[in-house]
């Protein structure tokens, strides 16, 4: 039997179409002014979905104190960047960025931020949520939470894999 | 030299981050590659790397079954993803 072969370390590509950026960051961020950037990248005209997650305060009724997030630096980045531009080649869009950060957080605090512009909303709403579904079930990233029962590994949900799952039955524009 | 790097509840388990092993010659596997590692480090290794959400990548792609390996490559283990 012959096995499959795989590239080497692949850089990401870039779609020429769609203004695409991606950023795994300690630092926190500004939603309005990632906001902005994606305007500016982008010319848009339209409408611009935006995702923002945070850390919980009670995760599964287990306190949170802290929440350390491990990522595989290098095949996150080029994950996401794969992850955006399927989300151009299937919606019309104008721009579409990813800023998601890594190391040690507290409840409240952002952890990621999903901006989409596209001409129409449907297409905003659309791609923004496709896009944080396949990067929940696919990007290399680990949560660590701590509380007042010590360190705990967050497990996968089988929720998640069910709702990135949907994108593969609708093929809705 | 293959490059093998283990993370988060993997790494913890193993009480390991990243290792390198020397080529060992053309036919190598990923599975071969695990057998080694299992050969080296012994049962408790075995049974980790065997846990049945184990993810495998090879030079960053997750490789859902098997794939041939060449010098200078890197190989990951890691338990599903959780982030977002």
């Amino acid at each position: 039997m012959k096995l499959p072969s795989f590239p080497r370390l692949p850089a990401a590509e870039v779609a020429e179409h769609a203004a695409i950026s991606v950023s795994v960051q300690q630092e926190d961020f500004n939603a309005g002014h990632l906001q902005a950037s994606l305007l500016a990248g982008a010319q848009a005209e339209g409408a611009v979905a935006a995702f923002t997650g945070y850390v919980r305060r009670a995760n599964d009724q287990r306190q949170v104190f802290t929440l350390e997030l491990e990522h595989y630096p290098g095949m996150t980045e080029s994950c996401i960047t794969q992850i955006v531009e399927q989300a151009t080649t299937r919606w019309p869009l104008l721009a579409a960025a990813v800023v998601h950060r890594v190391g040690k957080l507290a409840p409240g605090d952002q952890i990621v931020w999903v901006g989409v512009a596209s001409t129409h909303r449907e297409t905003a709403f659309k791609a923004c949520e496709f896009i944080m579904d396949y990067l929940k079930t696919r990007a290399p990233f680990w949560k660590k939470e701590v509380g007042p029962q010590g360190e705990h590994w967050v497990a996968a949900r089988q929720h998640d894999t069910n709702r990135a799952a949907r994108w593969q039955e609708d093929t809705t524009p | 030299m293959i490059k093998v790097l283990f993370f988060a509840r993997v790494r913890e388990q193993l009480g390991c981050a990243s290792l390198e092993l020397p080529w060992s010659g053309q036919g190598l596997d990923l599975t071969g590659l695990q057998e080694r590692l299992c050969v080296e480090h012994g049962d408790t290794w075995r049974a980790i790397l065997a846990q049945a959400n184990m993810i495998r990548a090879v030079n960053q792609i997750v490789v859902p079954d098997n794939c041939v390996l060449h010098d200078g490559d890197e190989v990951a283990f890691f338990p599903p993803v959780t982030g977002g």
